[in-house]
Parts: C-alpha cells; structure tokens; sequence
C-alpha cells in the first residue's frame, strides 16, 4: 500500500478479507454481486418489460410554449383515429387530480403553487402535460396525438432569476416569482468581515444539469376494481404509496406500489411524477391495465432537472490565509412548480459552505425563484456538491490572493483530525474523519511536487499547453437523516428505515429492507451483513425489496442513506434474531441464556462441548414443539432505526488537467481520489460508486448543461444535444482510501452514494484556473468546454491589451 | 404489412410487420425479448445493441422490415448451455455494471469490439465503446471487463 503508483493507472484496492469481521467474515470482503446474474443475462424486470392481458398504452401530449393560457381544447378528433380507446385533457381530470406534492416547504410563507399533473388552463413550461391518448399500442397512441386541437395565448416566459426578482417581471404564478427567502447563521458575521485583511467575493454559476437515468421512466397501473397496483420505475416505492394515497385519494392500504428493477436514479426517481398520478387516473377511469414509457427526448424535457443556482460567495480571511467568516447568498431556480424536494435541495447545502475548515462566523441566505422551465429537485448530491464547488473553489481563491500554495490554504483552515468529534459553525458535529491521512495518501498518490514542477517548467517555457492542478478537500452530510432534525427543517417526514429479517424453517433468512435499491447492490451488501451477523452462508440470504406488499415499511433510497440507516436497521433486527434465538438454544440445551454464546452460527453453552447452530435453532422453532414457556414460535424480527446523526464521509481529491491555450481544449491527464467511507462492507460496491461519482462530477465541470433559448425552449432534448460523457471521454481514476470508522452506528460506516460527485467537480475546475491563472483567469464557467475556456482567455488577454 | 423471416436467438420466427416498426420494439413487444432495453430515442445511447448476422447494431436504429432473413443474437441468447459468455463473466467478475440497464448493449458490443480486435489497449475499448452511454460505472471497471474478457477469450481459443 505505500509504493509509489503511476498516475492514470487505476488501482485494484479490494481487500479479500474483512475491516470489520473475524478472518473470513463477509462485511469488507469483495463479493461479486448476486444482483449480475439477471442483469448480465438479460432477464431483468424494467418496468415497460410489463406485458399484461389488454393492455392499453399511454402517450401525452406536451406543452409547445414555455408560458401560455390555454384557451380551447379539441379531443375529439383523436378519438376516431384507429386504436384510440380514450383521450383526455387536463379538464377531464381537474375535479380529481389535485395537485402534485412538495414536502419540504422550508419556510412557513413558502409559496406552493397549485401543480395540476395535467394542465388546465395554463401552461408553465415547455413538456407539460396538456392531453394523452389512450390506445391499443404505443404506435397508435403517438399517432393519434397530433391530432388533438389545442390553442394557446401566449404569455411572458421567465427565464432568467435575476429579472424575475426585478420590479415589473412578468410572473410565472400570480403569487409572483420569489418562492421563499430561507436564512441562516453562526457566529457574527459583521465581525468577521470588519477590518478583515483579505476578502474574497465571487459569484459562481451552477448550470442546470439533466440526470439522465439510462433507463426511462414507465409507468404501469391496474386495477381489479378495489385496489390498484402501480409498477414504476421508482427509487422511492414506499415514499410514492404515502403521496399518491393523498393526491389521489386511493386509500394507502388499496395500492401497491412497486420498484422492479429500476435503470438509475441519481435523484431523479425521487419524485412523485404527473405520469404516475395520470396513470392511476385513467386505470380507475377505464378499468384497464395502463403502460406509459417515456421517450428519451420526453424525458429530457420533463424529468425534474438538478443544479441551477447562482451563487454569491465572501469570504473574510487573516493575512495568513484563515477563514474568519463564509457568507453566502444563493438564488435557486425552483423552475415552475415545487415538487417532492424541491426547495430543500439548496438547503440541505446550506450547512456544508463550510467544508472542512474552522471559522468564527456564517451566513447563509437562500432565495428560491419562479421560472417557466422545468422544476429542479434532487440530483446526486442535491445541494452538497454546488455548496462544495463553492467553497473548494473560494479556497483556491484565497491561496492565490495570500500566496501560498492551495493544498497549503486548507491545511491551515481544515479541523484536525485529533479534533474529532466537532462541532461546525453550522451546528452539525462531524464525528470522526482525518482529512491529513486521506491528503497525504492523495498527494503520494498523485505525485504532487513533481506536477507542480513540471507545471511551472510549462510555465516558464510558456507551452501553449498549460498544466493545472486542482484540489478538492471535500466532505458533505448523508446517511438522511435524524428525523427531530429533518422536522426542525420543516420536511414532511422523518429519515428511519425499517428492516425485517426472517428465519425460515431450513434456516436460510430473508431480510425485508425499507431501502429500494436501483443498481447499489444491496441484495449482496446486505446479505454479507446478515451472513457475518447471523453466521449463515452468504448464498443462504435473500434481500426482497421495492414492493409495497412485501415491504410494507421504508423510505427508501436518495442522500447515501442505505447502508448508514437501512443497513443499521438491518444490523439491529439481527441482534433481535440472536436473542430470541438464544432464549431457545438455552433451553434446548438445559443452560442459563446467561451462559449461550454466540459465534458463527452457533451457540455453545459456556464451558462446555454442548452446542446448536442457528439452524437447528430455526427447524426447533418451525416445530415449536420444545420451546421456553410462553415462547412465540418465530425468531422473525424487526427494527426501525432512525440515526442520531449525518453520515460525514470526506477525501482528498486531486485533478491534473492539461489546457490548451490556443484551443480551450482541455484534458484530464491524471484523477486521483483517496475517499474515507468509514468501514466498508463491499469494497468493489464502494469503488464503483465512487468511480461513477466521479464520473457525473467531471461531466457537471466539462460537459453537460440543460439549455433554454430566449422564448423557453429547452434545445438539450436528446442524448445528441446533452453530452453524457462516454468512455472515450473519460479518463480511469486512481482511487484510494482510509478508514476512520463512523462513532454514529454500530457498523463504523459513511454514505458513499454521492460522494464523488460532490469531490470531483470543484476539483475539475481548480485544475483549469489554475492553469489559466498566469493568464489572469479567476473563474470559468461550467461546463468549461473549450470554448468557454477559449471565450475566456480570449476576454482577460482583451482586458489586459 | 410486411412479411418478414428471421432467426433470433436460434429460433426461427415468421412475421408480419407494419414497415415502420422498429426492430427493438419487434424484438420487445412481438418476440418477448425484453433482454435488449430501449435508453434513448436518438440511437446515442447504445443500451438496444444486438448483433445483426454477427455484428453489432443499435436495433432502434434498424427497422423489422429490414433484418428479413438475417440472424440476431440479442443478450438472452449470448449464453450458451448455460454457459455465460466471457464478456458476460468479466463484466460480474470486474462489477462492470450498477443498474445494469446499460449491460446488454455494453456486452453484444464489447463481443463485436473483440471480433475486431483480439487484445485492444485502454483506449481502444474506450474508443470502440464510445457509442454505449453508462451513467453508474464512470466505465472504469467496463474497460477492465473487456480486456480481462479479451484475455480470457485469448486463452481459451488460441
């Protein structure tokens, strides 16, 4: 582990045996994935694999103009067209739809405007639903909608927050544009700032970005006439079953809602969807199974977008570099409507301006904004990685303006690690972490000194290609979340998760999870936890998942929460098993419960050669024949754990990039990532995670942004217009990590779901300035396509001419 | 209408198709083969690809009409016996896939990669690959199951 690695190779970091278990144990052991075997051969569940008996197809009709009153509708002429069985408008549905849920209204005065799933009257941006058409297969369907006659008057799009809170604005809802002003503070600011020696003060624009799930939604609803089944391609069943009773009103207990295998989420599958709620509507209306599966370029325009806030940012710093104060003064765009999350995304960044680093004050203030686009919501990160691009980058700002080296800047101002557990100035405590380990790994890793030598060779031999360094310390809050706090923020619901286990007669185990996986792997990560715990087989346990019969209790999963909170639950109805199961073995082998131990799978009376195992425990209590009086015969157990605490992951990411200063073309020559998860259950899990977390970080900082032309037009619609990175544009990263264990749950471990995501875009765009600062550049714009980085040098070499 | 014969999966099929229908929606809604799934509507994505008389193809970009008398292989017919396919095993063994939704595409392709070339570099897969889009795996671990799967081929047909 200490040899000097090449940059650029990627390192195999898998431990064979376990950090947690004895020699042998399954927690840290890299299991390859039981989820592959349906995946790699094709006979997986997405949801419009759903056939069923009359099955009838959905499409929707969507909305040409960004703002505009609808003033007639015709159907009619749909309805002759050969297939259709039905078509509606918003007006078929307006006594029965009600209105699309926002959970987190973060202020008392947020306004929430009414959200139709189909609209009504008026349209506020373009991809609304307007009408649909029913019909007998998904051709006949789309054929049939252009002829649906819909006339519009067109109203004022709003485009832009910063004219939309100017006097005279056109307004996207009557209420006018601003959403909610949220504040926060710690310590005194106007302290801070007074005669301090050094302030930094940027504005930092985080572009819209597209989630861009491989698979599309779909959406497939029945009904028997009683109750309703919902299949859909969902990260939150459970969350969804709740919402949907409420919009609808469906009672809660005559709909079942279920995650099938699901293609990708990153957020935006954390959503209560018009489709979902449309779909339900018109099964109870036609008595008929319903499919709608969305269109890539559908999606596009319709899947909540994520980012898209401007971020003003001070900082107020000694001469030698420590931060006294960070303030922040956040404008969100909240699109048209709020939906599930969507004005809590800025806040869950609110507390992370802070970083890592220690400061005597904060102030936070977030406007949420009104504009005719498509809502923005939760996408990997929400909130976290645009508060750590700002921060990361500011740093780098303030090295350069004192003049020492960036790495230099944090290691004055980050907490040290024999500082744990620490209180922030945003109140949060972060409970264990060694940002000096991960750097010094990271920096090795890396080969630092001999980069920066070679950047300032380039430099003095002004090499048209220009090296730059970038650096990003970053931790961020997860494992969502104590329920008193996500209550003190004024969300809906609370952050538990719930676990069932269940021993069965042979002694093999389910485990029922509240946590709804879609591509994590928490069927394999969960049944190493349950095999160590338990001391059964691997193979012996079976993860169910995703379906509200099954499971009848979770919330899901978004924020990295699975493994901290579910699998916690997970670990705690284990030890309810244990304990039942000890009360048996005792009295089938005549001792004291006092004097069984447990170990591997066995309990043994102390002190003596007399033992069971868990299975024989299992078949016992099947048989129930010989049990302790007044014993239930089942060892079945549950628990729900809601978490005292976040989940604070953090690391050291370093990113060397080669600009181009004759094209803007930019290259990523090295990326190293050294990340402390805590412990980790599936090394090979957790690197891919991380390995993908990167990878949207990267495309957040080079390639991807959602665009609106002048009159609201979104012109990203396909995959050919929005630029997902491919292979060809990434380079491999060299990962890395340490371990301090989490002190908040009894598994020792962190979120790591969006961890790289959060690290990676900052540490991208540090790369770039830092080539370009000799030029006289201080920011460039994401994503920095070469030719925003062309745009700019050309703009700093017209200003100093 | 149009009449079509086709061979997916070792299995002959006869059909009529609407000239239109495109053949990832035949192979789907008529023939069941829901292996091969649909992520884009601008053939960028790749998640369709199917082998079309043994090379790769995206099927969305292909219509029924056009693959009458032709083979197909989709992923459901890339075991054999049983027996998972090189790149099939590599990609488990390299954890190459999160969600998965992209896999079919990224294995049908990746065996048509390594037709071409037996023992590509790194930037060779991630060049061959380039028209498969994955959003989990940042393609680290895809590009260590095609060599490992390369290498594996290699050794077992010299």
């Amino acid at each position: 582990m200490t040899e000097q690695l090449e940059a650029g190779t990627v390192t195999q970091q898998v431990k064979e045996n376990g950090a947690l278990g004895a020699p042998g144990g399954e927690v840290g052991k890299a299991r390859r994935r039981k989820e592959d075997a349906r995946l790699v051969t094709g006979r997986t569940q997405w949801t419009d694999n759903i056939q069923l008996p009359g099955l009838l197809h959905v499409a929707f009709l969507r909305s040409p103009m960004a703002h505009a009153r609808i003033t007639r509708v015709d159907t009619s002429p749909a309805r002759t067209r050969p297939g259709v069985v039905a078509v509606f408008s918003g007006q078929d549905f307006a006594g029965e739809q009600g209105s699309l849920p926002c959970a987190w209204p973060v202020t008392p005065d947020t306004v929430i405007p009414d959200h139709p799933p189909m609209a009504v009257s008026e349209v506020r941006y373009v991809g609304e639903a307007v009408a649909c058409v029913i019909a007998t297969d998904r051709y006949k369907a789309a054929d049939a909608l252009e002829a649906i006659e819909i006339d519009y008057e067109p109203l004022e799009p709003v485009l832009d927050m910063n004219e939309a809170l100017a006097e005279g604005s056109p307004k996207v809802h009557e209420t006018g544009n601003e959403s909610f002003t949220w504040k926060f503070a710690g310590g005194d600011i106007e302290a801070a700032f007074r005669e301090a020696p050094v302030v930094i003060d940027r504005t930092y624009v985080q572009q819209r970005l597209i989630p861009s799930a491989m698979e599309p939604r779909a959406v497939v609803a029945q009904t028997d006439g009683d109750s309703f089944t919902l299949h859909t391609s969902t990260q939150i069943p459970h969350v969804l079953r709740v919402m949907l009773a409420l919009t609808t009103g469906i009672p809660e207990h005559k709909l079942r809602v279920i995650a099938p295998d699901v293609g990708g989420g990153f957020g935006s599958k954390l959503q209560v969807t018009a489709e979902e709620v449309l779909c339900l509507l018109i099964t109870r209306r036609l008595g008929k199974p319903v499919k709608w599966t969305e269109a890539r370029s559908e999606g596009n325009l319709t899947v909540h977008h994520g980012r898209d806030q401007i971020q003003h940012i001070r900082v107020a710093a000694d001469a030698d570099g420590r931060v006294r104060g960070v303030q922040v003064k956040l404008l969100a765009d909240m699109g048209a409507y709020l939906m599930l999350v969507t004005p809590g995304v800025p806040i869950l960044g609110a507390f992370m301006y802070n970083g890592i680093y220690k400061m005597d004050a904060y102030d936070f203030t977030c406007t949420g904004v009104f504009t005719t686009k498509m809502p923005t919501d939760a996408y990997r990160g929400a909130g976290r990685p645009e508060a750590t691009f700002a921060i990361e980058r500011v740093m780098d700002e303030l090295a350069a303006e004192i003049g020492v080296d960036p790495m230099e800047i944090r290691r004055r101002n980050w907490i040290r690690h024999h500082e744990f557990p620490y209180t922030t100035i945003c109140g949060l405590t972060y409970d264990s972490g060694n940002y000096e380990a991960a750097t010094d790994r990271a920096l090795a890793l890396f080969g630092y000194d001999k980069l920066r030598a070679e950047q300032s060779d380039r430099r003095e031999r002004e090499d048209p290609v220009q090296l730059g360094i970038g650096i990003s310390t970053y931790t961020e809050m997860c494992g969502l979340a104590p329920s008193r706090v996500l209550g003190s923020l004024s969300y809906a619901a609370g952050g538990w998760e719930h676990a069932d286990v269940r021993v069965l007669p042979t002694g093999k185990v389910e485990v029922v999870t509240g946590t709804s996986p879609h591509g994590q792997g928490h069927e394999t990560a969960w049944s190493q936890i349950v095999a160590d715990s338990l001391g059964v087989p691997f193979e012996d346990v079976a993860v169910l998942h995703g379906d509200t019969a099954s499971s009848h209790k979770g919330m899901d999963t978004y924020g990295s929460r699975s493994l901290a909170v579910g699998g916690i639950a997970v670990v705690h109805a284990c030890d309810k098993v244990k304990e039942k199961a000890r009360q048996v073995a005792a009295h089938l082998m005549e001792a004291s419960p006092d004097d069984v131990e447990f170990s591997e799978g066995r309990f043994r009376v102390r002190g003596t050669g007399t033992s069971q195992t868990i299975q024989e425990i299992a078949l016992a209590t099947f048989a129930a024949h010989n049990l302790p009086d007044g014993f239930e015969p089942r060892l079945d157990a549950s628990a729900t754990f809601d978490p005292e605490s976040f989940s604070f992951p953090h690391g050291t990411h370093l990113c060397a990039v080669e600009v181009d200063t004759e094209t803007g073309a930019t290259a990523i020559r090295s990326y190293v990532a050294v990340d402390d998860v805590g412990n980790v259950v599936n090394p090979l899990i957790v690197e891919g995670q991380v390995h993908g977390g990167i990878a949207q970080g990267i495309a957040q900082a080079l390639f991807e942004e959602a665009v609106y032309d002048s009159d609201g037009n979104l012109l990203t619609t396909t995959m050919a217009d929005y630029l997902l990175p491919s292979a060809a544009d990434l380079p491999s990263f060299t990962t890395d990590r340490t371990e301090t264990p989490a002190t908040t749950n009894p598994l020792g471990v962190k979120g790591v779901g969006e961890a790289g995501t959060i690290a990676s875009t900052p540490a991208v765009v540090n790369a770039i300035v830092d080539a370009l600062r000799p030029h006289g550049v201080h920011d460039v714009r994401m994503p920095c396509t070469p030719e925003r980085v062309w745009r700019t040098l050309r703009s700093v070499e017209g200003e100093s001419a | 209408m149009a009449r079509i014969s086709v061979e997916v999966d070792g299995i002959a099929y006869e059909d009529e198709v609407e000239p239109r229908l495109l053949l990832v929606h035949y192979l789907r809604d008529r023939l069941g083969k829901t292996g091969t799934p649909i992520g884009c509507d601008t053939t960028n994505c790749g998640a369709c690809t199917v082998l079309l008389d043994g090379r790769s193809v995206k099927s969305c970009s292909v219509l029924a009409v056009q693959v009458d008398g032709c083979d197909i292989t989709t992923i459901e017919g890339v075991s054999s016996d049983g027996v998972w396919h090189p790149v099939q095993k590599a990609f488990h063994e390299e954890h190459a896939l999160q969600c998965g939704y992209c896999t079919p595409g990224m294995v049908l392709a990746s065996i048509d990669l390594l037709k071409d070339d037996p023992d590509p570099s790194e930037e060779a897969v991630r060049q061959g690959l380039e028209g498969n889009l994955c959003r989990c795996t940042g393609y680290c671990n895809i590009v260590r199951a095609v060599r490992r799967a390369a290498q594996e081929m290699r050794v077992t047909t010299p």
